[in-house]
């Protein structure tokens, strides 16, 4: 080899590297890790499946939708938080939703296509509406219309439009100030005007924050304790248990922060609805 | 306890876990470099590869061989990639897609591990195993070794040499890596990451559905991805997903691995240069940054300063609830102070300045505490300059750990400064000049800005993170893209590469009444400034239009 030029003995050396390297890391460390782990954490190696009735229903750690066949919540179970991934937790396809924190112009059905598009601000507004619905609790928050959009006007010199509100609806606010509100033709352009996304005067909501947004993941296991304890009435009721039981089931398969300190408590739904379901 | 005091209570301890271990770890690390005793392991590698492990080599020998590791490992990586279907374990997956291959390849080589793929989607186990996860090693040990061949620069007086590029990466990987990997690994699998290899498996969920629960070897590449600093998730989802990122304290312990390596650098900076406070120093500029980064990031997020955060409540819209706003926003942090990229919430739906920062933190040249030996390197480059410029103002003779900082090391610097904002700016301003790639953008406005800003960014700066919402996975990106990440990645450590064969060969110059002593308050204080300054000036026009527009608005 010494009599090689420079060049090609350093990409040979090169190639041998990346061979012995990869022989080293890429299958005798994961071979050994996985021997190991499975050994010692078989549990946790393989996913932390969790079984009914002897057959695995899904894993402790992977959130699930409790939903039925039209994507309607069931009433007897608690609910998981929103889901980006594919069509609601969907372990094949994790994702966030990836919208921004200024996200609040919709398109209207009819404008493009048949479907629009829900800003994330009325993505917002409609779940909240929609869990306040199912709760039998107030869905109102700030910046969204009593018909569960975003309440964001578009100001022009003479009038303002609600835009996210399509007509024939009736305006979240009749005037602005001073100036007409009308409703939002769909098609129309109304990109010339400012933008001025309106409070309102809803106060803390009711619905917590995690009941009206998507996770990172896609894939969230759990849900504040907050959310938990408005849907306990609800499943409660639906069940035919004391509210008490409910309370107490909540507490069970809730994890509070690891060492007292780190990250936030969380509700394991998955666990939490097993537990309901085995009595 | 409220959420504000648990997130400061929380970056608190990973603070005093660091100050407890960056001492041995970087006594360690020093021993491992300078040792001139070969192990056994080590002897039957380099026979393997055929090199000889005594041979010194100048600056241009070390950079040959390690651009020619990194050549060969993009074709290997890709290879396998493109060959993926005819491999075992690879779940009926189809080759990865030519221009996905490419990106990923380069980006993993580079140390970025930028995700145009989708991880559960596109690669089978064999290829995260031994395409992506290898690359999580060996781009970490040659950041390293390019770091520890600069302090030798310093180091050593009338040097032809500056080391042996095939015994710092061995070294490198064997002894401070795959160890700590290992043990990390199963510290990861005890706290519920999965580490098994089988493929999907389907089960009946409670309502009645199917859910397809997904396997494979996660743990041995999630400890990697986060110590190596690389950040290229095995799901698409990355730390955000439950089998990467099991609880609030494996949470904890992955931020940990991501600091852990760049923090203890700097101490073995200091033993290597024969001064231990020169060490601390370089440690003190790094403190500085970091922890002005975690705590803006903290403070913009938990304000929730946006019109969807105040609707909701909290910056809640990509995050989960096991991490809740602080931590997450804690870990977003880290990751890009670090070259790491990984991400446990999504930087997309931040608040307008929380999502800001971590593309201020990468813009910062990701020095604070850095990538693995990317960070020392790049933090040692801005020592270089600030000594220039304060003997600018002084009129002292520029001279940096004894060595002179002349003309050509004062130009190797600069340019190595120039690199990043050239890509970063040169590739935004090409993107937004196109209507098909603006069409990539997922929000409108500035926001859509701050997403193209912040592929760039990510990309040249080798990080991998991203603002999710840009649809990449485009011939155009991935091209473009991967031109960025092997420009901001080799150009630089060629600079650096030169620089230390340069410092190498001067001998030292006695420090006298001119000399500016950079181990005091006064010179953590100049670094911080220029390297702040630095970036200010460079990106705060795009800043503007991006980030501050939308926050401001």
């Amino acid at each position: 080899m010494e009599r090689l030029p420079s060049w090609l003995r350093q990409h040979l050396a090169a190639l041998r590297a990346v061979a012995v390297l990869t022989v080293l890391l890429g299958l005798v460390y994961p071979l050994v890790t996985t021997g190991v782990a499975q050994a010692l954490f078989n549990d946790h190696a393989n996913g932390s499946v969790i079984e009914k009735d002897g057959k695995a229903v899904g894993s402790s750690l992977i959130g699930q939708s409790f939903t039925d066949a039209d994507g309607e919540p069931i009433a007897t179970y608690f609910q998981s938080r929103p889901s980006a991934a594919g069509d609601g937790y969907d372990p094949t396809s994790t994702s966030a939703g990836n919208l921004g924190p200024e996200d609040v112009l919709d398109v209207l059905p009819g404008a493009t296509d048949d479907e629009g598009r829900q800003s994330l601000l009325t993505q917002v507004c409609a779940r909240s509406k929609a869990v306040g619905e199912l709760e039998g609790v107030s869905g109102a928050r700030p910046y969204c219309t009593p018909d569960g959009v975003g309440a964001v006007l578009k100001v022009f010199p003479d009038r303002a439009v609600s835009v996210n509100q399509a007509c024939p609806a009736t305006p979240f606010t009749a005037t602005y100030e001073g100036r007409e509100v009308v409703c939002a033709q769909p098609g129309e352009d109304y990109a010339a005007g400012r933008t001025v996304p309106v409070r309102g005067n809803a106060t803390t909501p009711v619905v917590p924050a995690d009941a009206v947004t998507a996770s990172g993941s896609g894939l969230d296991p759990h849900i504040s304790v907050a959310y938990a304890e408005l849907q306990a009435p609800r499943v409660a009721k639906e069940r035919g248990l004391a509210l008490d039981r409910v309370q107490a089931l909540i507490a069970e398969h809730t994890t509070g922060r690891a060492l007292g300190f780190m990250g936030e408590p969380a509700v394991n739904v998955l666990e939490l609805n097993l537990a309901l379901d085995r009595g | 306890m409220s959420e504000i005091a648990a997130g400061t209570l929380f970056v608190l301890s990973l603070i005093v876990a660091l100050a407890l271990v960056h001492r041995p770890l970087g006594d360690y690390m020093y021993r491992v470099y300078t040792t001139p005793r070969h192990n056994r392991a080590e002897r039957v590698a380099y026979r393997l590869l055929g090199v000889r492990a005594d041979a010194e080599q100048s600056w241009g020998v070390y950079a040959r061989g390690l651009l020619a590791f990194s050549l060969v490992s993009v074709l290997v990586v890709y290879g396998i990639q493109r060959l993926q279907d005819k491999l075992p374990l690879s779940l009926g997956m189809e080759p990865v897609t030519d221009h996905i291959a490419w990106n990923t390849a380069i980006s993993f080589v580079t140390n970025t591990n930028w995700q145009a793929y989708s991880g559960e989607s596109t690669m089978g186990h064999l290829t995260q195993m031994t395409a992506l996860a290898v690359q999580n090693f060996v781009s970490a040990a040659v950041g390293m070794a390019v770091a520890i061949a600069l302090v030798r620069g310093f180091s050593r007086r009338r040097s032809a040499t500056i080391g042996n590029f095939w015994v710092d990466l061995v070294r490198g990987t064997l002894r401070i890596l795959l160890p700590i990997a290992f043990a990390g690994a199963l510290v990861l699998v005890a706290g519920g990451l999965i580490q098994n290899f089988s493929g999907v498996h389907e089960v009946t969920t409670l309502t009645g559905g199917t859910q397809s629960i997904t396997g494979g070897p996660v743990a041995s590449q999630e400890v990697i991805k986060e110590l190596g600093t690389n950040g290229g998730g095995f799901y698409n989802a990355n730390s955000a997903h439950p089998f990467e990122n099991a609880s609030t304290w494996t949470n904890w312990f992955e931020i940990f691995l991501i600091l852990l390596i760049p923090f203890a650098l700097p101490r073995t900076f200091g033993k290597m240069v024969g001064q231990v406070r020169q060490g601390h120093a370089i440690l003190a500029v790094m403190g500085v940054l970091a922890l002005g980064g975690v705590v803006l990031t903290n403070v913009f997020e938990l304000s929730g300063n946006a019109t969807v955060p105040q609707a909701v409540g909290a910056a809640m819209e990509g995050k989960e609830v096991r991490f809740g706003v602080s931590t997450s926003a804690t870990f977003a942090a880290a990751t890009t102070l670090t070259s790491t990229g990984a991400v446990n919430s999504f930087h997309d739906s931040y608040t307008p300045f929380g999502g800001m920062m971590p593309l201020v933190n990468m813009m910062l040249g990701e020095v604070a505490p850095g990538g693995a030996g990317a960070g020392l390197y790049g933090m040692l480059i801005l020592a270089v300059i600030t000594v220039f410029v304060a003997g600018l103002m002084v009129g002292r003779t520029p001279e940096y750990l004894g060595k002179k900082i002349g003309a050509r090391e004062i130009k190797l610097a600069s340019m190595y400064f120039l690199v990043t904002p050239i890509l970063v700016l040169v590739g935004t301003a090409f993107a937004m000049g196109s209507a098909e790639q603006r069409a990539s953008m997922l929000n409108t406005g500035p926001h859509g800005l701050s997403e193209v800003l912040y592929a760039f960014t990510s990309a040249s700066s080798n990080n991998g993170s991203a603002f999710a919402g840009l649809t990449v996975n485009t011939p155009w990106y991935d091209v473009a893209l991967g031109l960025c990440m092997v420009l901001g990645r080799f150009l630089p450590i060629i600079l650096v590469l030169a620089l230390a064969g340069s410092l190498a060969a001067q001998s030292p110059v006695p420090e006298g009444a001119g000399t500016l002593p950079t181990h005091r308050p006064q010179f953590v204080g100049l670094v911080v400034g220029v390297t702040v300054i630095l970036v200010a000036l460079t990106f705060l026009p795009a800043l503007a239009l991006g980030p501050i527009a939308e926050g401001l608005s």
